[in-house]
């Protein structure tokens, strides 16, 4: 007998390979709740904290100027379309550019150096600290006045929002049309569909959820930024009323944050609380409907 | 080694064809006419390029990188590799069922009227429909429910389908790369007789690994074998042996290889 091994078969709780392969399960599963403590500390104070301010004229009003004589401080209603409107200009940027490149990278150039450029850009553009965004407009867009004259304002805002949400829609775009089996366009060719036809009648339309949970979750990236805003959109304490207004300096959850979070009047840190409470809200809303979309994906069996 | 066949004009026929994928040959050499409204197959060891050639009669190695054809493909008179050749209008005339069962994630109806509508298809619809999934044998399976995804049919149930989408648009020729090899004895056994149903108003040529398959289907028979290259040792170089009527084929072949083959000593 060259092995020492027991006579039975039955588990043997005291042998050294059994207790090292407890210790270490119970180690990495005490570092995995370690890992995810941050994430339920911080949502569950935000919400805990933030949900008490929450009432229908936290949600609407406009928010007063600093001052510990108010009895109100107003409520963030502004910033709540504020930071909405901006990500819709965000959007408006850099989905129609973002999927278009995902496209291109994907089904016109494959592999050619073009692409390798691009796809390599979108990674770097995708490091980038978002201040350098926020920096890089306010030098182009705002301090040049190129906006029609207008200085700091929610397009100046959208825009360097898109710039963050750009590479996640091109690297998602990409990533799921290559999912897309070939098969799927050669079938498509194989009936005489002509290569746009091919696009986007068979492979968008397949990719299309996974290219939702992408743009889904840019978006959600985005519409919590507030180093970019600080630099272009700045503040505001009024609601838009006009289209011109646009152009003007505007109000979002995230730089209401940043300010009023710091004001020594405990009416505004409330508001700053409340705003926080929104914007886990929605952002947590936006990542689990992606989750949502992207798990009903075009080729399980029961889904046209 | 070389028959020509001159007894009608051929619907296809390869002239002096030989592939490249980058630097390397696939296939060389190819002479070889397909008769009309007759079924053709082309057997022979893997890597022999019988899939190669076959994608070439509609362009489908227009989609791999590197892949370059030399010689003339003509179709009814055309050289389809011609500059001036928009290798959409040649897919529409040469359609083509490839070897997974891919029908679009659409649903069933979907699946047939995408191809109808691409091509401009002006008639009524639902009829055409009916018509395609009938010709191809899967009417009764599939008419209760069209409007369900094709993913939900079975694997045989799924390339019959692919067929009648490729009947669908009408094409003059109809190319079938390997259309069994996903499929079950009892699927590809359908598909055969839908073959032989098809065969009066399509011409087909049809890729096989299964001899049997070929015997049985087939009016004609093209051979492919493989050679060494001269250099390197271990690329080989696809090459047809024999063209000549299936019958002919399978029991007098003109080449001892094909007789090799066929009886099952290699391959």
């Amino acid at each position: 007998m060259n092995y020492t091994s027991q006579k039975s078969l039955t588990y043997n709780p005291s042998l050294a390979r059994n207790i090292g392969n407890r210790t270490l399960t119970i180690i990495s599963a005490l570092f995995a709740f370690i890992s995810v403590l941050p994430l339920i500390l911080v949502i569950s104070y935000v919400l805990i904290k933030g949900g008490s301010y929450i009432n229908i004229e936290t949600l609407i009003l406009e928010p007063e100027p600093p001052g510990d004589d108010l009895l109100s401080a107003g409520g963030i209603g502004p910033a709540i379309t504020g930071t909405f409107i901006m990500a819709v200009i965000a959007s408006i940027i850099s989905i129609p550019v973002g999927v278009g490149g995902g496209i291109y990278l994907t089904e016109y150039s494959k592999s050619g150096k073009f692409a390798k450029f691009i796809r390599f850009g979108s990674n770097v553009l995708a490091g980038v600290p978002s201040i350098i965004s926020g920096v890089f407009i306010y030098a182009i867009i705002v301090s040049t006045k190129i906006l029609f004259g207008s200085m700091f304002s929610g397009i100046a805002g959208g825009i360097s929002l898109s710039i963050l949400m750009l590479p996640t829609i091109i690297k998602t775009t990409d990533e799921a049309l290559k999912l897309v089996p070939d098969d799927m366009r050669r079938a498509a060719l194989g009936v005489g569909a002509s290569k746009f036809t091919m696009i986007t009648n068979i492979t968008l339309p397949a990719a299309f959820s996974s290219i939702c949970t992408g743009v889904l979750l840019a978006l959600a990236r985005a519409a919590g930024e507030t180093a970019p805003l600080i630099f272009t959109a700045l503040f505001s304490r009024y609601y838009i009323t006009s289209f011109d207004d646009l152009f003007y300096e505007m109000g979002s959850l995230s730089v209401l944050i940043y300010n009023f979070a710091l004001e020594p009047y405990e009416a505004q840190n409330q508001l700053a609380w409340a705003a926080s409470f929104i914007l886990v809200v929605v952002l947590l809303s936006l990542n689990i409907l992606s989750r949502w979309i992207g798990s009903h994906g075009a080729f399980s069996k029961n889904k046209l | 080694m070389i028959k020509k066949n001159i007894k009608s004009t051929p619907s296809v026929s390869l002239d002096n064809v030989s592939i490249t994928y980058g630097n390397s040959v696939a296939v060389k050499n190819v002479f070889c006419n397909i008769e009309k409204n007759q079924v053709t197959s082309f057997i022979g060891p893997s890597g022999c390029g019988k899939s190669t050639v076959i994608r070439a009669i509609n362009r489908m190695n227009d989609l791999i990188e590197g892949c370059k054809l030399s010689g003339s493909v003509i179709f009814e008179g055309i050289d389809i590799y011609a500059e001036d050749i928009d290798p959409v209008e040649v897919r529409r005339k040469i359609g083509m069922v490839f070897q997974q069962p891919n029908p679009f994630p659409k649903s069933i109806y979907e699946n047939i009227a995408f191809g109808a509508r691409v091509n401009g298809y002006k008639g009524n619809m639902d009829q055409l429909v009916e018509e395609s999934l009938t010709k191809a044998a899967v009417w009764d399976e599939c008419k209760d429910k069209l409007n369900e995804s094709g993913y939900s049919l079975s694997g045989g149930q799924q390339q019959r389908l692919c067929i009648a989408r490729t009947i669908a648009i009408e094409p003059d020729v109809i190319l079938m790369d390997e259309p069994c090899s996903a499929l079950d004895p009892l699927s590809t056994l359908k598909i055969e007789e839908t073959i032989h149903e098809l065969k009066k108003n399509f011409t087909i040529i049809i890729v096989t690994h299964n001899m049997q398959q070929a015997n049985r289907v087939s009016d004609y028979t093209a051979f492919f074998n493989t050679e060494k290259k001269d250099k390197d040792l271990s690329g080989k170089i696809g090459f047809l042996v024999e063209f000549d009527k299936t019958k002919k084929m399978f029991t007098s072949p003109n080449q001892k290889s094909t007789q090799d083959y066929i009886s099952g000593k290699f391959g």
